[in-house]
């Protein structure tokens, strides 16, 4: 008994129990609380204590780019459902739910724009849609940012955020971890540079393939970023968790990431590889 | 489903299943009528059953493992150890040999037989440096022109502390990377468990087979119900939901080919079943070896950028 009231506060220690749901607008480490108009304003950040909250892929493009330049592509690309998946629900009434919430049509977006007027290929994942999980659509938004990067001989900037594979498509969401990886290699062999932001959290599958594949690596404050999350490690393992386990910070340690980047400096540090890269 | 509808997808599968290239090496063995009766039993049954079977006999304790095969089919077999940076890790195996006179490297998962021996190869769960070693005999297999075989056997990448501070999800990627990058031909095949990204950091092969009762996954049967189902329990049905035996993964184009068992399964025969095994490993090398090293990577980023369902 003595052993699992220790596991119970190594758990509290990263994952909150769902009874304390806070409102979305408050901040989960220091307990500030936030209109919506001030925290879009402060791009999502935490003015009190720095915490990141979550950014939707359509504000951070506005964000990154410049004004107005943004074209997306390959919007039409949506899933199926090829195994007819029904968990608790069917995969195909969680996909429209996901699309009616979010507003878009899969967990990517993708498109090219211009950075500080220097011509970018951009891929960006909101983890609002399905938890930001990589099914066959997501696998091909990806693959074909690399493409269009290569066609076009611009950098490819690749933000991630996603628990991983999505489940309901089996196999073949573990297909689009070798699918990815092949599309970054043949980036690679055309000499196009890869950079990575790694948002929270990039895990499991997305972490296994594409998103550690850039040529620079910057992760985001306090961000997730684990092959396997700190809760199944700790069930499978039973062993005591580091408090940073997994977190942005370790991994910068560790030499996973080439830098923790604040949102508010990540133009600034993006548009500076963008002229190194040139 | 009504049965009308059963049977209408039975058959299209069956006609799906005829086209696929493949089988042939099933037939060259002789074993075309072990695959019809395999057909049979899946009209018979309402197949989420037999796909729970698949799931017991891929993780059957009985069941060959990579250097039971390697003791029956690679001659002249030099184990090599060590990623040469931290670890010499026993849940994944590398080694060069000869596989019917040319020489190979292979990398397989090894489970482990005893109690023992299963805690000292984590039961096949590799850590980052299980596949830095095979990275680095990729490395070789590339320099020296061997074919790389792969023999995967595991439930999924090691999932604990130290894993994750050595670059676990790096790991993966970069193994699945250079796999993508060799211009020596590679064939893998699934003897057991293909779980996750533990599995297919190894699997971008220009062949990927299967065994008959191997299963190949996103996640292991009970991960998945205790995600989806919010119940460990229901393991059963999470693997009738996401299909992870050979037959599907076959119609799914995710692998080339299936490769027999023996009857009721390898661990009755671990003779036969190695047998079954080389002859189809050796098969694929021939339809690959003519081929030049460019065209063969080509070929083979081209199968796999080609995965996947969507409108």
């Amino acid at each position: 008994m003595s052993e699992a009231r220790i596991d119970v506060q190594v758990e509290h220690k990263h994952a909150p129990p769902p009874s304390e749901k806070k409102h979305p607008n408050t901040c989960p480490k220091c307990g500030s609380h936030y209109r919506d108009d001030e925290l879009e304003a402060a791009l999502w950040v935490c003015g009190h204590c720095g915490h990141h909250f979550p950014m939707r892929a359509r504000a951070r493009i506005d964000w990154y780019t410049d004004a107005g330049s943004f074209v997306e592509e390959a919007a039409d690309v949506r899933s199926e459902d090829p195994l007819d998946f029904f968990d608790l629900r069917p995969y195909a009434e969680r996909l429209s739910e996901a699309e009616l919430n979010t507003g878009l049509s899969e967990a990517a977006l993708i498109g090219q724009a211009t950075i500080d007027g220097h011509p970018v290929e951009l891929s960006v994942m909101d983890f609002t849609f399905m938890g930001g999980s990589m099914g066959s659509a997501v696998g091909e938004k990806f693959s074909r940012a690399c493409d269009s990067a290569i066609e076009r001989g611009v950098p490819l900037i690749s933000v991630t955020s996603s628990g991983g594979a999505r489940m309901q498509e089996g196999i073949l969401s573990l297909m689009q971890l070798p699918k990815t990886v092949c599309a970054v290699e043949d980036l690679h062999d055309a000499h196009i540079p890869m950079i990575t932001v790694m948002a929270h959290p990039t895990t499991a599958g997305v972490l296994a393939s594409f998103a550690s594949l850039g040529d620079v690596t910057i992760a985001e404050p306090g961000a997730l970023i684990a092959f396997t999350g700190p809760r199944v490690v700790q069930q499978t393992t039973r062993e005591k968790l580091p408090d940073d386990f997994g977190l942005a910070e370790q991994n910068l340690r560790f030499g996973h990431v080439d830098a923790i980047v604040p949102r508010p400096a990540q133009r600034e540090h993006l548009s500076r590889l963008l002229r190194l890269f040139a | 489903m009504t049965e009308r509808d059963q049977e209408l997808n039975l058959r299209q599968r069956l006609s799906g299943l005829s086209r696929l290239p493949l089988l042939r090496g099933v037939r060259v063995n002789g074993e075309s009528e072990r695959l019809e009766r395999q057909l049979q039993r899946l009209q018979a049954d309402t197949s989420d059953e037999a796909i729970w079977r698949s799931v017991e006999l891929a993780r059957h304790a009985d069941r060959p493992y990579t250097m039971d095969y390697v003791e029956r089919f690679i001659d002249d077999w030099v184990e090599l150890h060590g990623d040469r940076g931290r670890a010499d890790d026993g849940a994944l195996v590398t080694g060069l040999g000869k596989l019917d006179g040319r020489t190979v490297a292979l990398i397989g998962h090894q489970k482990g037989r005893d109690v023992k021996e299963r805690l000292d190869r984590q039961f096949g769960m590799a850590y980052p440096e299980g596949y830095h070693k095979a990275m680095r005999v990729m490395e070789i297999a590339e320099r020296f022109g061997f074919p790389v075989i792969s023999l995967v056997d595991t439930p999924g990448a090691y999932p604990g502390v130290a894993a994750e501070q050595h670059g676990q999800g790096g790991a993966i990627a970069r193994s699945q990377a250079e796999m993508a990058r060799l211009t020596v031909p590679t064939v893998a095949c699934i003897i057991g468990e293909g779980g996750s990204g533990g599995a297919v950091a190894i699997a971008v092969s220009d062949r990927v087979l299967m065994q008959e009762n191997a299963i190949y996954s996103v996640i292991t049967p009970e991960g998945c119900a205790a995600i989806l189902w919010r119940d460990a329990g229901e393991a059963k049905k999470a693997a009738a939901a996401f299909k992870p035996d050979a037959l599907h993964c076959l119609e799914l184009g995710v692998i080339d080919g299936i490769v027999a068992e023996p009857e009721g399964g390898a661990q009755n025969d671990h003779d036969e079943a190695a047998r079954l095994l080389r002859a189809a490993l050796v098969e694929s090398l021939e339809e690959l070896e003519d081929t030049p090293g460019e065209e063969l990577r080509r070929r083979r980023r081209a199968k796999f950028r080609g995965m996947g369902v969507f409108a």
